[in-house]
């Protein structure tokens, strides 16, 4: 049985949808991410989760049992804020202390957990500080610590990384992940960060106005995204007028106006005359100069329009015959150079027959 | 060029604080010392102060500085039953105050920002009209024919207890002072609760606190500056009020603020009455002092759960 179902849930505010029939189910020790912009509604989602809002239609299920008649207060499911929501008013051996208290836990238990918490975040020596003295990801430590002090069934995580630096981010990114795993606590983290969503997860669901759009592992959703919304909102990608001139069970045949015939692994429902994009991924795209020779199906012929240097590597956008622009990332590996080839640039790209991926319109 | 913008910021600072402080200084610390020295000098024949050196023709009487005036003070338990009783009658309203103000005070700040405003408005209109005329208006409200006064001795009379008289009483003195100074209290409470993070509740409330518990843990610790200011903006003026007493008090009702007034514009014994000041501002001086003491204890309470 899952730990948390989510059955057909629907919550409307006047005439807007913020979630429309939506059904997830999550596992014991799964770290599960709610993927989408902001208004997708992920955050309403989370707060009838929590308890602090209610659903119009459809059930939330905890260990089977509906939680609708539960208050938040009584729900095994504790929340990491995006604020933290320290109480300024207290030390943070008192914050920690704070649910252990409310569950009516002995002196003795409260004192030996708050200390086995605070070692758990590394911030043992923090006790009797104050949360107005502490910095970002410290004050972020202990909302962790204090979220998972009394083992909750589930811990929601409210975009908790958002307020710090991209530096320190990506350490809090680690912390998390081992937390998790040390703890086995089933996480639900809300973000609209992807590539905070694809590191940190075990599945994602990517919602988009109030429905979900696709739910899978990381690497499905990247590689394989089911619809245009997602393939954009996930990472970078190109994406190319298209249309199906031969739908084999082995491969796709395109036709790119313009430009000739391209080869894509096939897909479920795709039939013959269908439009739609060709859409295929930066880091998939070689870029060569024109004489060199090439064994992939997928080669075309184009001119550098500009690049984006970002140290490690260098996105160039190149031209298409018909029009259409195509990027494609190339390592810099060779020190202190910062692009291989120049703007206006004539180039030729291409990709493997099994790369890219054709998405309906 | 460091030490040129030190200095002018130094000049600025002194343009800014000036005025206020020679405000202070015109209006408080002068007229205290005046006060102070009045208060050891001996009255005068006929009011007013007698002279600190004698005059040549030698009238009977008393002069130069004395400690006279606190002897009194001190000899006479009377004097320290009135203070007792106004600081009775200022903690008493106080607190009223404070029950009365504080779910106001937080019904202004939970409800929608576009009402507040509003609400906080009708919290000062009564400002508006003349202190003394709404203090004769509770006297026609508590006054012996007033609708109150026939159904509170009505249903007093059901329960076969005699009728009661509602003014010239301490409940009316009472009644007076929460209704003058509630505004005092609502105001710094307020703009204290207004502040408060809502996250907060909701954080206490996912890590399992009731109701009660989310008050009694969040919100009345953080409101606790607010209710130490309005407590000040009530006690102190209450201590000093006569006008109260005077109107809506019996004859046995006098406070330390009737008993000061009487002396300068009674009994016309000017250097008592300034004692009496000095005792009243003294004995403000040490509650508001110890008060605040008290409020750094409180908002900043080391951990009951040290890690060490």
């Amino acid at each position: 049985m899952a730990l948390l179902e989510i059955r057909n849930v629907t919550r409307r505010f006047g005439d807007f949808i913020a979630v429309d029939n939506v059904s997830i189910s999550i596992e014991a020790g799964e770290f599960f991410t709610l993927l989408g912009p902001s208004g997708c509604g992920k955050t309403t989602l989370l707060r009838m989760i929590a308890g602090f809002d209610l659903p119009d239609s459809g059930q939330i299920l905890l260990d089977g049992k509906d939680m609708v008649d539960t208050p938040s207060e009584k729900r095994p499911i504790h929340t990491v804020f995006q604020s933290y929501a320290l109480f300024p008013h207290m030390t943070v051996a008192d914050n920690i202390a704070f649910p252990l208290r409310m569950a009516g836990k002995t002196s003795d238990e409260i004192k030996s957990r708050v200390r086995e918490a605070l070692d758990d975040v590394r911030l043992s020596n923090f006790g009797n500080r104050f949360p107005e003295e502490l910095s970002g990801g410290q004050k972020q430590r202990v909302a962790f610590a204090r979220g998972l002090v009394n083992r909750p069934r589930l811990l929601l995580l409210d975009e908790p990384l958002g307020a710090l630096d991209a530096k320190l981010r990506e350490e809090m990114q680690i912390e998390l992940i081992n937390l998790q795993k040390d703890m086995g606590v089933t996480f639900v983290f809300i973000t609209h960060a992807q590539n905070e969503a694809l590191a940190l997860s075990h599945r994602i669901a990517v919602m988009n106005q109030g429905n979900i759009e696709q739910l899978d592992e990381p690497s499905r959703i990247y590689g394989f995204p089911r619809n245009r919304f997602v393939a954009d909102f996930i990472g970078k990608i190109s994406m190319i007028n298209a249309q199906v001139l031969e739908a084999a069970p082995s491969h796709l045949k395109l036709m790119v106006a313009g430009l000739g015939e391209v080869t894509a692994p096939s897909k479920e429902g795709v039939r013959v005359g269908d439009t739609g994009v060709m859409a295929i991924r930066p880091e998939q795209v070689r870029i060569s100069h024109h004489a060199e020779e090439t064994e992939l199906k997928n080669h075309f012929l184009g001119k550098v329009q500009g690049f984006l240097y970002v140290g490690d590597v260098t996105t160039y956008i190149v031209e298409l015959p018909n029009g259409a622009s195509i990027e494609a990332l190339l390592p810099n590996s060779a020190p202190g150079r910062a692009k291989f080839f120049e703007a206006g640039d004539p180039v030729a790209v291409s990709w493997r027959h099994d790369a890219g991926i054709f998405l309906n319109d | 060029m460091i030490k040129d913008s030190t200095k002018a910021n130094h000049t600025a600072k002194w343009l800014v604080s000036g005025p206020p402080l020679l405000f202070l200084l015109v209006f408080f610390v002068a007229p205290s010392i005046i006060m102070l020295f009045t208060s050891l000098r001996f009255p005068g024949e006929f009011g007013g102060l007698a002279p600190i050196a004698a005059p040549a023709e030698a009238v009977s009487g008393e002069y130069g500085l004395t400690l006279e005036t606190y002897q009194f003070f001190f000899s006479d338990i009377l004097y320290a039953e009135i203070f007792l009783k106004s600081f009775g009658v200022a903690a008493a309203s106080t607190l009223i105050c404070l029950i009365m103000a504080y779910p106001l005070a937080l019904l202004i700040a939970r409800s929608e920002k576009r009402f507040r405003n509003l609400m906080v408005l009708l919290v000062v209109l009564p400002f508006a009209s003349n202190f003394l005329i709404r203090i004769y208006a509770w006297m026609i409200i508590l006054g012996p024919e007033s609708v109150l006064s026939h159904f509170i001795n009505t249903v007093l009379g059901a329960f076969g207890i005699a009728p009661v008289t509602l003014l010239f009483s301490p409940f009316a003195v009472l009644v007076g002072m929460v209704y003058v100074h509630l505004p005092f209290m609502v105001l710094p409470l307020y703009t204290n609760l207004e502040k408060h993070d809502p996250a907060l509740l909701d954080a206490a409330q996912d890590l399992g606190a009731d109701a009660w518990q989310r008050f009694w843990r969040v919100t009345w610790p953080l409101s606790l500056p607010g209710v130490f200011s309005g407590s000040a903006l009530v006690f102190i003026p209450v201590l000093g009020m006569f006008a109260i007493p005077d109107i809506l008090g019996g004859t046995g009702d006098i406070l330390v603020g009737n008993l000061i007034k009487d002396q300068f514009l009674g009994t016309r014994d000017w250097p008592f009455g300034s004692a009496l000041s000095i005792m009243l501002t003294l004995a403000v001086l040490a509650i508001t002092g110890l008060a605040a003491w008290f409020a750094q204890l409180a908002t900043r309470q080391r951990s009951v759960t040290e890690t060490e």
